[in-house]
C-alpha cells in the first residue's frame, strides 16, 4: 500500500458515496416539482400532502448530496494535485461553471422553497422548486462533460506538459458527453422512479393492512406516475447505453474488451452474456452495428499500447469491469421491466395486486446498484489512465501528501460517511413509515389565476 | 487589466463573499447554545440562517472551482499543501451541514447531537480557515494561531450582530448585549494581526511602507469593528451589521492583496494561470452570470428580511 492506492480508495469510496444521493436528488426534485405543479393546477389537497411528504424525503437526501459533494471538489486538489495541474485549464472550467451556473441556483432556490411557503406568492414558490430542480440537472451536465473529457479528451493541446483548452464547444459537445449525460440523468430518473414506486408500494401494503380505503387510491396514483417515469427513463437509458457502447468501440477499446472479457482481436466477435454461453457475432453487432466488424481484444491492445506509450501494464481490472457491466444492465433493466409490467397490470383503474406492491420494494435497490456498477465500469475500465492516452493515474497523485495523511483522511471519511448513512437510512424509514401528515385545515386553494395574495398557508412543516 | 489580474481579483471577491456571508452563519452556529435558551429560541436563531446558509457555502465552492479553472497550480498547491487542515474543514462542513438540515427532522433526543454538530462544525471551520490563511501569510505557529483565533472571534462577533439584526424578543436583547463582550477578544486580536498583513504583502521583506493601501484597509477594518460595537449598543443593528461585514471584507481583501505577488511560496500568479483562451471564456461567462446570481441571492435576503419571532 502506498499513498497512491489509498488516494484511489478514498476517491472511489467518497465518489460512490456521493453518487448514492445524487440520482435521488436529480430525479426526486423533478418529481416533487411535478406534484406541486399538480396541486397548483388542480387544487386537490392530496397533491399538497404528497408534495410535502416527498419533499421531506427529498430534503433529507439532498443534505447528504451537498455535504459529500464539497469533498469531491476539494479532493482533486488535495489528492490529485498533479492531475489538477495537468487538466485544470480544460477540466476546471466546467467545474467552475457548475458552481456558478448550477449550484447557486440549486441552493438559493431550495432555501427559498423550504422557508418560503408562507412568504412567497404561490406561483413564485412553485417556480423556486423548479429552479432548484433545473439547477440539479444542469450540475449533472457540467460534471459529466468534465468526466467525459477524461475518457475522450477533445478540444485541447498539450503545451509545456499541461493541457490547454483550444475549443470549449468541442469540450461541451464531446460525443462521449452527449451519450453519457442523458444516460446518467435518465438512470437517475430510473432510480428516483424506483424510489417513489417502492415507497408507494410500501404505503399501499400498510394502508391495506390498516383497512383504510381512500389512501391506497392516492398511492396507486404515485405508483403509476413513478412507473411511467421509470419506463420512459428506462428506454432512454437503453438507447444511450447502446450509444455509449458504440463510442467505446471507437474511443476506449480497452474498456470494451474488458467489459466483454475479449482477449484477442476478432472479426464478427461473439457476445457472452455470462461465461460459457456465446452468441455468435452479437458483440460486433452490439458494438458497431455490423455483425462482421472487428473488435479489439485486451492482450492485443496491451501490445499496441506498449508500442505507443512505452512499457507498462495498460489492462484494467478485467473481472471487475466485466461483472460491473452485467450488473448494470441486468439490475437496471429488471427495474425497467418491472415498471412496464406494473403499468400493464394496473392499466385502466385496475387495483394494485399485492405481489406488485411487494415487488416494487425491489425497484429501489436494483437501479441504485446498477448506477454504482455503471460507474465502476466507467471509472475502473479507464484505468490505468486518468486522462485516456494522456495522463496515468500513477502520475496524477499529489507527490507531497504522505501515506499517513491519506490513511487518516480515508479512515475519517469512511467512519463519518458510515455513521451518516445509518442516520439517513433511519430518518428516511421513519418518515416513510409515518406517512404524509394530515391535510392542513383550511388550505388555501390555489387557482390558476392566483395572483399571489397571501392565501392562508399551510403550517410550514418543512422548516427547521 | 490583464486577464490573470481580473481572475485574481474575481477569486478574491468570491472568497470575500464567502467569509462575509458564511462568517455570520458560522457565528450564529458557534453562539447557538450561548445565546439561544430553550428549543423555541434555538429554532428562532437557526431560522435566521436556514434559508441562506447553503447558498452562502456555494461561494466557497465557486471560489475553489474558479481557482481550479483559472489558476490550477494555485488550487492544487494550496489544497494538497494544507491537506490535513482541509480534511478538518471538510469534516466540519459535513457535520454542520447535515446537522442544520436534519435538526428539525430527527427525534427530540437526537437534537442535542445536531446542536453539538452545529457548534463544533461552525467553530472548527471558522478557526481552520483563519489558521490556513494565517499560516500562508505569516508561517509558524504564531501566525497560524492568531489567524485561527481572529477568524473565530470575528465570526462570533459578526454572528451576534446578525442575530441582533434578524431576531426579536429576548434573543435579540441577548445577542445585542453579547456584542461588546465578543469585541473583547476580537478587537485586540485584530489590532495585533491586521498590521502584520501589509508586512507579509511585501513578501515578508518588511517593505510595508510600499503598501499604503493595505495599511488603510487595516485601519478601516479596525474602525469598522469599533463602530459596529457602538452601533449595536445603540440598537442600530443594520448599520452594525454593515460595519462587521465591511471589517470582514477589508480583512479578506488585504489577505488577498498580500497574496498577490506570491499566492504560494515560490509560485507567481502568472505561473499558476490557465491559458488566455480559458481565462477569456471564463470572463465572458462569469461577467454574464455573476450579476444574475447576485440579484437572486440579494432577493432571497429581501424575502427573508423580516425579523424572526420566537
Ligand atoms: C450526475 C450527477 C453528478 C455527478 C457525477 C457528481 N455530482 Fe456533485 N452533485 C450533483 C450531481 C453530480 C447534484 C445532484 O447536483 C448535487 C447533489 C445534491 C446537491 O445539492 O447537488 C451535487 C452536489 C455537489 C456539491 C455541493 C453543491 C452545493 O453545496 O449545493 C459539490 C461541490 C459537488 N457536487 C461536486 C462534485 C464533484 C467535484 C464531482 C466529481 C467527482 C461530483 N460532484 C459528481
Ligand atoms: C459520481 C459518479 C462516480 C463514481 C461512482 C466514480 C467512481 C470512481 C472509482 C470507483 C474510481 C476508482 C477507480 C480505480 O482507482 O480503480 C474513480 C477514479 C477516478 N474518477 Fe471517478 N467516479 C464518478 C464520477 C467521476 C467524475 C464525474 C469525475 C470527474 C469529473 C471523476 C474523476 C475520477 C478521477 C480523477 C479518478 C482517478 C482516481 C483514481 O484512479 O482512483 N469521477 N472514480
Ligand atoms: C441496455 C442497457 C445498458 C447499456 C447497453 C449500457 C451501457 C453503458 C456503457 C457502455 C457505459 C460506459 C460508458 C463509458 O465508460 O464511456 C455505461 C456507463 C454507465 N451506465 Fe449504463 N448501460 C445500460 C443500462 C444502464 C442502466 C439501467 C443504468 C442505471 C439505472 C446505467 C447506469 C450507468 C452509469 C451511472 C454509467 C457511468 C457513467 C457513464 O460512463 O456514462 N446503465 N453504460
Amino acid at each position: 500500500m502506498d499513498a497512491l492506492d489509498l488516494a484511489r480508495w478514498q476517491f472511489g469510496v467518497t465518489t460512490v458515496y456521493h453518487f448514492l444521493f445524487v440520482p435521488l436528488t436529480i430525479g426526486l426534485g423533478v418529481f416533487v416539482a411535478g406534484l406541486q405543479t399538480a396541486w397548483h393546477r388542480t387544487g386537490k389537497e392530496h397533491y399538497l400532502r404528497l408534495t410535502r411528504f416527498f419533499g421531506k424525503l427529498f430534503l433529507i437526501n439532498f443534505a447528504m448530496g451537498v455535504v459529500t459533494g464539497i469533498v469531491q471538489e476539494f479532493q482533486f486538489g488535495m489528492n490529485w494535485s498533479e492531475y489538477s495541474i495537468f487538466v485544470g485549464d480544460v477540466f476546471g472550467a466546467p467545474l467552475a461553471l457548475e458552481a456558478l451556473l448550477a449550484f447557486f441556483l440549486e441552493s438559493t432556490f431550495l432555501g427559498l422553497w423550504i422557508f418560503g411557503w408562507d412568504r412567497l406568492p404561490k406561483r413564485v414558490h412553485l417556480a423556486c422548486i423548479w429552479a432548484a430542480a433545473i439547477g440539479s440537472n444542469l450540475s449533472a451536465y457540467f460534471i459529466l462533460a468534465a468526466n467525459a473529457w477524461m475518457k475522450h479528451p477533445v478540444g485541447y493541446e498539450v503545451v509545456a506538459g499541461r493541457a490547454r483548452m483550444t475549443d470549449v464547444w468541442a469540450v461541451l459537445t464531446n460525443p462521449t458527453a452527449l451519450a453519457q449525460v442523458p444516460h446518467v440523468i435518465a438512470g437517475a430518473f430510473v432510480v428516483a422512479g424506483g424510489f417513489v414506486a417502492a415507497v408507494s408500494g410500501h404505503r399501499i401494503l400498510r394502508e391495506r393492512r390498516a383497512g383504510r380505503t381512500g389512501e391506497p387510491a392516492m398511492w396507486r396514483g404515485t405508483l403509476r406516475a413513478a412507473l411511467v417515469m421509470t419506463a420512459i427513463a428506462g428506454a432512454v437509458v437503453a438507447g444511450t447505453g447502446d450509444q455509449s457502447a458504440r463510442l467505446l468501440w471507437e474511443q476506449q477499446p480497452m474498456k470494451l474488451a474488458a467489459a466483454e472479457g475479449l482477449r484477442h482481436d476478432e472479426r464478427g466477435a461473439a457476445f457472452s452474456p455470462v461465461p460459457g454461453i456465446e452468441v455468435p457475432k452479437a458483440l460486433s453487432l452490439l458494438a458497431a452495428h455490423d455483425p462482421d466488424a472487428p473488435v479489439q481484444g485486451v492482450e492485443d491492445i496491451q501490445r499496441r499500447y506498449e508500442a505507443a506509450f512505452g512499457p507498462g501494464d495498460y489492462r484494467p481490472n478485467v473481472p471487475v469491469v466485466y461483472w460491473s457491466f452485467r450488473v448494470m444492465v441486468v439490475f437496471g433493466l429488471s427495474a425497467v421491466a418491472l415498471s412496464m409490467l406494473g403499468l400493464w397490470v394496473t392499466r385502466r383503474r385496475r387495483a394494485v395486486p399485492r405481489w406488485l406492491a411487494r415487488a416494487t420494494l425491489l425497484a429501489l435497490p436494483l437501479p441504485a446498484t446498477a448506477m454504482i456498477a455503471g460507474w465502476l465500469l466507467s471509472e475502473i475500465g479507464r484505468q490505468p489512465w486518468t486522462v485516456q492516452g494522456e495522463l496515468l493515474t500513477a502520475a496524477s497523485v499529489s507527490p507531497g501528501v504522505s501515506l499517513r495523511a491519506v490513511a487518516f483522511s480515508l479512515a475519517l471519511f469512511t467512519l463519518l460517511y458510515g455513521a451518516l448513512a445509518v442516520a439517513e437510512a433511519r430518518l428516511l424509514v421513519r418518515y416513510v413509515k409515518a406517512g404524509p401528515e394530515p391535510a392542513p385545515a383550511p388550505a388555501g386553494r390555489p387557482g390558476p389565476d392566483d395572483a399571489g395574495a397571501a392565501a392562508p398557508a399551510p403550517a410550514p412543516t418543512l422548516m427547521y | 487589466m490583464e486577464l490573470t489580474t481580473v481572475w485574481f481579483v474575481a477569486i478574491a471577491f468570491l472568497w470575500t463573499g464567502y467569509f462575509v456571508l458564511e462568517g455570520f452563519d458560522f457565528g450564529v452556529g458557534v453562539l447557538l447554545p450561548a445565546l439561544a435558551r430553550g428549543e423555541a429560541e434555538r429554532r428562532q436563531a437557526l431560522a435566521t440562517i436556514g434559508p441562506v446558509w447553503d447558498g452562502n457555502e456555494v461561494w466557497l465552492i465557486t471560489a475553489v472551482g474558479a481557482m481550479f479553472a483559472a489558476f490550477p497550480a494555485w488550487y492544487a498547491g494550496l489544497l494538497s499543501g494544507y491537506y490535513l487542515p482541509l480534511v478538518a474543514v471538510l469534516a466540519a462542513l459535513i457535520v454542520r451541514g447535515v446537522a442544520l438540515e436534519w435538526r428539525g427532522k430527527v427525534e427530540a433526543r437526537a437534537r442535542a447531537w445536531c446542536d453539538a454538530g452545529i457548534v463544533a462544525g461552525s467553530a472548527i471551520a471558522a478557526f481552520t480557515w483563519g489558521a490556513v490563511f494565517g499560516n500562508l501569510l505569516a508561517g509558524g505557529p504564531a501566525g497560524t494561531l492568531a489567524g485561527g483565533a481572529l477568524a473565530l472571534a470575528l465570526a462570533a462577533l459578526h454572528g451576534a450582530v446578525f442575530l441582533a439584526l434578524r431576531t426579536e424578543g429576548p434573543l435579540r436583547a441577548r445577542a445585542r448585549r453579547a456584542v461588546p463582550a465578543l469585541a473583547v477578544p476580537a478587537l485586540p486580536l485584530a489590532a495585533v494581526t491586521l498590521p502584520a498583513i501589509p508586512g507579509a504583502a511585501a513578501g515578508g521583506t518588511g517593505e510595508w511602507t510600499a503598501h499604503p493601501g493595505a495599511w488603510a484597509a487595516a485601519a478601516a477594518a479596525m474602525a469598522a469593528l469599533a463602530a459596529a460595537v457602538a452601533l449595536a449598543w445603540r440598537r442600530r443593528e443594520g448599520w452594525a451589521f454593515a460595519a462587521t461585514a465591511a471589517a470582514v471584507a477589508l480583512l479578506t481583501a488585504s489577505v488577498f492583496g498580500a497574496l498577490w505577488r506570491e499566492p504560494l511560496p515560490g509560485l507567481t500568479v502568472a505561473g499558476a494561470a490557465s491559458g488566455p483562451y480559458t481565462l477569456g471564456l471564463l470572463t465572458w461567462i462569469a461577467g454574464a452570470a455573476l450579476p444574475v446570481v447576485l440579484a437572486y441571492q440579494g432577493w432571497t435576503y429581501w424575502v427573508f428580511r423580516r425579523r424572526v419571532a420566537a
